[in-house]
Parts: C-alpha cells; sequence; structure tokens
C-alpha cells in the first residue's frame, strides 16, 4: 500500500505523527525509534521564551485516559533550533514545529524564526491549549481569533500552516472553515479536553492546576466524531488525533476524514508503538485490497448500508 | 537503551498485606541495570488503567550458574495499578520497560556510604548494597517504617555486612520515631576527615529531612525521587521536581532522565 500523505506541498512517507507534547522534543525518543521511520514528528510548544510550566503534579490518570496540566514547559525557540534541530536533522526526522504566543506578534516571530531553519517542514499553531491563560485558546475559541492568526503567520512563510483546533467550542466545523479561509494548509484536531478529577478525601483537584487537558482513548469517538464534522465543512488536509492506541483507531480517524494521524497518550505507554501501527496498516490495505492509504480519507459508508 | 519486555512473572511474595516482590523474567534488563535505576511497568492489558508505574529495580535475580534471569520489584498496595502487581500470578506477563533513568554514583573506599530508606523506598538499596559491598566500600542502612512488620530484607543487608540502624513511628523495633534523627546522630559524631555519601529514597518529606541534614553537615547526598510519571522517556514533563540550576534558577527538571537520582542540595524543597 501506498502509505504517503500530501499536505499542500509537502510529503510524508506515512500518516503516522507524534504530537505535540506527548515526545518531548523527539531527541528523547532517539534510542527507542528510528525517528526517519515516522511520517513526521511534532516538536513540543515552542513560545519565544523558555517557560517552567506548572507544579507537580502535573498528571492524573483517569478512565482509559489521563489528564494533564504541564503549563508549556519548554526551552523557546531559539534554543529548539540551537540545541536540538542538529540531532533532528541527522537522524533524518521530519518535523513540524509546534509554535505558541500569547500575542500575533510571538505567533508571527516565532514562526519566521522556525521556518527560516533548515529541516523544519511545516508550522502547526497551538492555539487550543487548554492549560495556560494568556495564550493559544483565547485565540482558538474565536473565530475571528482563529482567522486571524492563521492569515498573519501565513504571510510570513511558505512552510504549510496547520493550526491545531480545540475541541471545547460548539460547533469545530467552524474553525475549520475559520482556519481554512484564512489561508491554512491543514488543520490538527482534537486538541485535549478540558477536564477536572478531584480528590474527595482532601476536596482538592488531583493536579496541581485545578483543571487540565483529558486525552486518551476515553475521548476517541468525540474525536472522531470531530474529524468526520470538519471532513464535510472544509478541504484542505485534517490531522486527526484523540486516544488512538493501535491501527485500528488509526484506520477509523482516516475514514472519518484524516489524512494523517497524530499519536500521544499511547506513545506513553508503548514507545515501540510506530512499527506496530505501520504494520497494521499495511495488513488491513492488503486485506482489503487497497492501492493508496488516501484512498480511505473521509469513506465513512452510510450506516445500515 | 531500555528494552521492552513482556515479562513473565517468575514469582509473586507478599511480604505483608501491602508489600510484595515480584520476580520478573527480563534477563536483558537485569544485564545491564546499575543500582538506582527504575522499570515502567504495566500489569494489565488494555487501557484501564491505561499508563505503566515507575518502580525501582530492587533486585538482580541471577540462576544457579550466576547468569542474570530477570529483575524483582518491591511494591506497596495503594491504588489499581499496585493492587494488579500484588495480585500478579505466576506465570502472567507483565509489561516492563527498562532500565531507565541515572543511577547512584557508587563511592570509593574509605568513604562510608549511609543508606537512608523509607518505607518502600528501600527499594534501590538492595542492589546499591551489593554494589558497594563489591568495591569494599563499608555502609550503614537507616531504615525506617511504621512498625516493625513494614521493615523488609534485614537478613539480605546483615548478609551483605551492611550495619542496619533501624526506626519505627510505633517503637516496635529499633528507635521509636524517624530516620533521620540517627542519621543525624552518625554524621553529627563523624569527624571531617572521614568521607561520606549519603543515598536517600522515601517520602518526600524524609528525603527533604535527609537532605537537609546532609547539607547540615557538609556532606554529599542523592536522592532517588518518586513522582507521578507518565512515560518515563522524557516525553510528557509529568516528573518534574524543581532544581537549582548552575545559573542559580530554579528549573523543572525531568526525573525520569535527570534523575530519578538527583543530587539533594540543589532540590527546591518545599
Amino acid at each position: 500500500m501506498d502509505l504517503s500523505v500530501h499536505i499542500g506541498a509537502l510529503t510524508l512517507k506515512n500518516p503516522l505523527i507524534a504530537a505535540s507534547g506527548c515526545f518531548g522534543y523527539g531527541v528523547e525518543y532517539a534510542d527507542v525509534v528510528d525517528l526517519s521511520t515516522l511520517g513526521a514528528i511534532v516538536s513540543k510548544g515552542l513560545f519565544l521564551k523558555a517557560r517552567e510550566g506548572h507544579a507537580a503534579p502535573r498528571i492524573v490518570e483517569t478512565p482509559a485516559g489521563m489528564l494533564n496540566a504541564i503549563g508549556l514547559q519548554g526551552i523557546g525557540a531559539q534554543r529548539f533550533i540551537d540545541e536540538k534541530m542538529p540531532e533532528l536533522r541527522a537522524r533524518g526526522a521530519t518535523v513540524i514545529v509546534n509554535v505558541c504566543g500569547t500575542t500575533i506578534d510571538e505567533y508571527v516571530e516565532v514562526s519566521r524564526m522556525l521556518a527560516d531553519t533548515e529541516g523544519i517542514v511545516a508550522i502547526e499553531l497551538n492555539i487550543s491549549c487548554p492549560n495556560i491563560k494568556e495564550g493559544g485558546i483565547q485565540f482558538g475559541c474565536s473565530l475571528n481569533g482563529t482567522f486571524d492568526v492563521v492569515s498573519a503567520v501565513r504571510k510570513v512563510t511558505r512552510l504549510p500552516v496547520i493550526p491545531k483546533l480545540t475541541p471545547n467550542v460548539t460547533d469545530i466545523a467552524s474553525f475549520a472553515r475559520s482556519a481554512e479561509e484564512a489561508g491554512a494548509d491543514a488543520i490538527s484536531l482534537v486538541n485535549t479536553f478540558l477536564a477536572m478529577v478531584i480528590d474527595v478525601e482532601t476536596r482538592k483537584p488531583k493536579i496541581s492546576n485545578g483543571m487540565g487537558g483529558l486525552s486518551g482513548p476515553a475521548i476517541r469517538p468525540i474525536a472522531v466524531r470531530m474529524v468526520h464534522e470538519c471532513r464535510q465543512a472544509v478541504k484542505i488536509p485534517i490531522l486527526g488525533m484523540g486516544g488512538i492506541t493501535n491501527a485500528r483507531d488509526a484506520l477509523e480517524f482516516i475514514i472519518a476524514g484524516a489524512n494523517a494521524v497524530q499519536i500521544g497518550t499511547a506513545n506513553f505507554v508503548d514507545p515501540f508503538i510506530w512499527p506496530k501501527l505501520l504494520d497494521g496498516i499495511r495488513d488491513y490495505g492488503q486485506r482489503h485490497n487497497i492501492a493508496r492509504v488516501s484512498d480511505l480519507v473521509g469513506t465513512v459508508a452510510r450506516s445500515h448500508d | 537503551m531500555p528494552i521492552d519486555i513482556a515479562a513473565r512473572v517468575l514469582a509473586n511474595r507478599p511480604l505483608s498485606s501491602d508489600y510484595n516482590v515480584l520476580a520478573l523474567a527480563a534477563p536483558a534488563i537485569a544485564a545491564i541495570a546499575t543500582p538506582g535505576q527504575f522499570v515502567m511497568v504495566k500489569a494489565n492489558a488494555g487501557a484501564d488503567p491505561l499508563l505503566r508505574r515507575p518502580f525501582s529495580i530492587f533486585e538482580i535475580l541471577r540462576d544457579a550458574r550466576g547468569d542474570v534471569t530477570g529483575i524483582t520489584i518491591l511494591s506497596k498496595r495503594i491504588g489499581v495499578s499496585t493492587s494488579l502487581i500484588y495480585d500478579a500470578r505466576e506465570g502472567q506477563r507483565i509489561d516492563c520497560l527498562g532500565p531507565l533513568g541515572r543511577p547512584f554514583t557508587i563511592v570509593e573506599p574509605p568513604t562510608h556510604a549511609c543508606m537512608v530508606a523509607g518505607g518502600v523506598g528501600l527499594a534501590p538499596f538492595a542492589t546499591l548494597a551489593q554494589a558497594l559491598r563489591a568495591r569494599r566500600v563499608t555502609s550503614t542502612l537507616f531504615y525506617g517504617a511504621r512498625s516493625a512488620a513494614e521493615l523488609f530484607y534485614l537478613d539480605f543487608f546483615r548478609d551483605l555486612g551492611v550495619e542496619l540502624l533501624l526506626t519505627t513511628e510505633d517503637g516496635s523495633l529499633g528507635e521509636r520515631g524517624r530516620i533521620v534523627a540517627p542519621l543525624d546522630r552518625r554524621l553529627a559524631g563523624m569527624p571531617a576527615s572521614t568521607g561520606v555519601m549519603i543515598y536517600a529514597c522515601g517520602p518526600e518529606g524524609m528525603m527533604a529531612a535527609t537532605a537537609k541534614t546532609a547539607m547540615k553537615y557538609g556532606r554529599p547526598c542523592e536522592v532517588s525521587v518518586e513522582r507521578v510519571m507518565g512515560c518515563g522517556l522524557g516525553g510528557c514533563y509529568s516528573c518534574v521536581v524543581p532544581m537549582r540550576g548552575a545559573d542559580g534558577v530554579v528549573h523543572n527538571v525531568r526525573s525520569c532522565i535527570a534523575g530519578p537520582v538527583l543530587p539533594g542540595d540543589q532540590i527546591q524543597w518545599d
């Protein structure tokens, strides 16, 4: 099966992408995974400056999922370029950077810095982190904000621009349309669902930030529905994610309308998951006689046919 | 490079109604593990519970010929995952990823080693005591628990020639009270010319008190921290510890890859 995926002018060798915030800066996994075998990796969110993030505890497990509020701890764009990109280039990784900002100017500046760096192939715009007050989600929860960030970054780079959408809105398809109208080359969805876990003995939230983002298999059916809705609304490629743990889950997203998929939480449980996913997708292609994985995108059949 | 093994349970030995020692057939991990390193363990298939849990490598298992056959972990039943560890049956497969993390610094004679353990924090000291003995380093285990029934493996350490100083909160064995008291007295009585290295693992308060006691006497101290950990490989940024860096500024450091063994005097204890 031809596994290649096209996002604007960009071709990925396969549809498997390591999700932002779930794969460090990629270099952490270089001993475990041959980074060059992944479709792409998405860096941890990058601001202009370094950030320390929230205090621990930062995660708590939930039924078939986990809640996190890391607070976008990170080294900032320049140190990523200087300290991480050389190894990622040497390892043959296809690097998408996840760009954060507290203002549109910051998104633009960080995007410009990273777009000029050899080895970076696309920019994912983080307008959807639920865990920090001053960045991202205020843009991602407003149609105009989404449009403004995407169109501002669009003007300063030729790289594919991929806003990552939040599911914490009433109608995610309208945000997909806003992104497309602003010139996005693709969209990523979904980021985590804002959620909360309380220790009833102490009556305190179980993570220091109080609330956090829910990920893992628990959210998968909602994420699949949202990918399906966005597929109906826009023509641009979709990078789908939310609780994928095996090839069947990945195929579900692709059939719902995703051109590629991102793996996050499952990589924590099994860092050796990547070849297993690829094998499973290839096996499916053989069993169903599918020549190209792209032939499966958005092919959900009507129920009861 | 860490290895992931669907390890067969060789034995499951309960030590009490909460503690057990689980023996896992993981020779490839055992062969390269060093004292202080850990494994990420998942005792169930499927998504509930979802994540692995970190455990210090407790013992390295060997067969009659001396070849490594696996590892053990020391577990205390607290939640769902540790209940699965407690109830694991012989022959069952358990996912075991490791060895992970930065190990203890093993000192040389004539430096004396003080190992300070609280409760399940005993776990990293069995292999450390063996490594110290192999180098002919004299050592003392300061070991505290709630009661005598929760002090385990005392003969294991005695057989290695480790001096034991025990405390229990209820006074049922050893001195009544916390383990830092006898450590403090021992350090106070040591001439500055005697080299000492302190290793600590246990509840957060105990480790903070140990680190501060070490600082009071100007002694080096390595602590093995335990944090809620998502991946064990540096991917998730869950397990951070605030540490004062070379720049004098406090940074959140991932204990899975910078630790779990960290210099006690650089941690920003609450």
